[in-house]
């Protein structure tokens, strides 16, 4: 099999960003702690919103949630996706109190319901890259 | 300092709205403001205060330099997506009642249709960063799919259905199909609406708005001024601009069925003095036509969960209750990122409405909505 290039977009890494990103690949998606208050944030962030301490802490997921919302995308907005259409998109309430959104596998998109359980799952996109999808729980 | 009447709109311009200008864009603003500025009675050097539209791709040295303004005294911008515009009129307000400025041009035009359209822009809006870094690379990438979530829950919450939004879309469209610088000019019926493309469910093809090309302008002046020049001035009740929770992603946001819209609207109700019953017809910020419904609940209109009624059984047509969007909006008549709908407002309160013109529009309201979230609103009388 030959290597296509990936064509679609890539998260711009950062020192905010890396962390999670590095995580993602080590298939133990962490979430961002404030270390003076342990709000859990998300996405990725240098200052609590609650306390105002930039003290960071980085905690392990559970990666247990629920559907917050959902879309179904028929129409190819980038046109790395156009193979993927159509494609559900969900986002979802972590266990932690915080929301992510990322594509849903194995379901119907008319089995879709608001709380229903889902779990996390680790996609490798590239040989440094890898993405969160959800199933159901 | 209250800033109820203080200031009025006093000038009005637009260009031809089409989609496909073969003009630059600093071309078809200068066109809309030497418009707005010759409707009002002034010259180009009255001008002392310009606020360009956020995106700077015409600034304020390009009017400095076409208009010939010898003493800019001040210039802002707005960076709120589609919201700008209104927000401009608080930040035009601010100024002159301040004594900063006298006259102060809001300008706003694009090629949206013949260049870079807007879901090519989004990823380098530093507004929408949060999202390229976590949500573009799975595939979460334009306004129509960000929304799309944020109408899916209502609907789940609420039961609102499709042909609720299909009452909004082809609403505006018989509205547009009066107007005679309007890109849509065709009927469009409920079917219709139900038959168009899905794009990103529940929002439908009929359910987003055109891209077009096109410019349109306002000159807003202190109330004393304006008593002196050539339209009668429509007075600026209340205004305000409202920044929605979690403003720069919307997965993050507490209640994702409110935008800012809702901090918003008590501010220039309260400012102005009146009441959602007050308003005699309502120019709503129509990207989407979910974002319509979400924006009569945020402003009063009718309560959060209701709106899929309120827009049925033809309380927004011409002749209801509220009639909104006169013009057709950016679903049917031209995006030009909210300032049509300014001009439109002004227009009915002069009573220079045409075909769409409103019986007795003494009070009327016009809203801003862009960038996820961020929501403005003013409140003008005649």
């Amino acid at each position: 099999m030959t290597d296509v290039a990936y064509d679609k977009p890539m998260p711009p890494l950062n020192r905010d960003s890396k962390p999670f990103w590095d995580s993602m690949q080590e298939h133990a998606m962490r979430l961002q702690s404030c270390g003076n208050c342990g709000k859990v944030r998300h996405y990725p962030r240098p200052v609590c919103d609650a306390c105002h301490s930039m003290e960071v802490e980085w905690v392990r997921a559970s990666g247990k949630g629920k559907v917050h919302s959902w879309t179904i995308s028929h129409h190819p907005f980038h046109p790395g996706f156009i193979g993927d259409l159509p494609m559900t998109l969900v986002t979802v309430e972590l266990e932690e109190g915080v929301r992510m959104c990322a594509q849903m596998r194995d379901l119907q998109p008319n089995q879709l319901c608001i709380d229903m359980p889902v779990e996390l799952g680790y996609e490798a996109a590239t040989a440094d890259l890898t993405l969160p999808v959800f199933r159901p729980a | 300092m209250n800033l109820m009447d203080k200031c009025a709109v006093t000038g009005i311009g637009e260009t031809e709205y089409s989609k496909n200008s073969g003009r630059s864009v600093v071309t078809l603003q200068m066109e809309a403001s030497l418009k707005a500025i010759a409707d009002a009675g002034l010259q180009p050097g009255d001008i002392d205060g310009v606020i360009p539209y956020g995106n700077l791709e015409v600034v304020a040295e390009d009017f400095i330099t076409n208009l010939g303004i010898e003493d800019l005294r001040y210039s802002a911008v707005t960076p709120l997506g589609g919201a700008s515009a209104v927000a401009a009129i608080q930040a035009a307000v601010t100024a002159i009642a301040a004594g900063v400025a006298n006259h102060v041009l809001i300008p706003i035009g694009r090629n949206g249709a013949s260049g870079d359209r807007i879901g090519t822009r989004v990823a380098a809006m530093p507004q929408f960063r949060i999202l390229g870094e976590y949500e573009m690379p799975s595939g979460n990438i334009a306004p129509p799919q960000l929304y799309a979530h944020m109408a899916r829950r209502h609907m789940e919450l609420y039961g609102t259905t499709s042909e609720q939004l299909a009452e909004i879309a082809v609403t505006v469209r018989s509205n547009a199909l009066l107007n005679d610088n309007a890109v849509m000019t065709k009927p469009m019926t409920i079917a219709d609406h139900q038959n168009s493309r899905m794009i990103s469910d529940p929002l439908r093809l009929f359910d987003c708005c055109l891209e077009s090309d096109g410019a349109a302008a306002v000159v807003i002046s202190s109330t004393e001024r304006a008593k002196d020049l050539a339209q009668q001035p429509i007075y600026i009740m209340g205004v305000a601009e409202g920044h929605p929770d979690s403003p720069s992603i919307i997965t993050q946001r507490p209640d994702i069925t409110t935008l800012g819209t809702a901090k918003a609207a008590p501010r220039a109700f309260g400012m102005a003095g009146v009441s959602p019953k007050d308003i005699d017809v309502a120019e709503i910020y129509d990207c989407f036509t979910y974002i319509v419904m979400c924006q009569l609940e945020d402003l009063g209109f009718c309560e959060k969960g209701e709106g899929g009624d309120f827009v049925s059984n033809g309380r927004i047509a011409l002749d209801g209750e509220l009639p909104i969007n006169t013009h057709g909006g950016l679903l049917s008549q031209s995006h030009i990122v909210g300032m049509n709908h300014v001009c439109e407002l002004v227009k009915q309160l002069r009573g220079t409405g045409g075909k769409a013109q409103v019986a007795n529009a003494g009070i009327g309201l016009v809203t801003g909505y862009g960038d996820m979230g961020d929501g403005s609103v003013a409140i003008m009388r005649n």
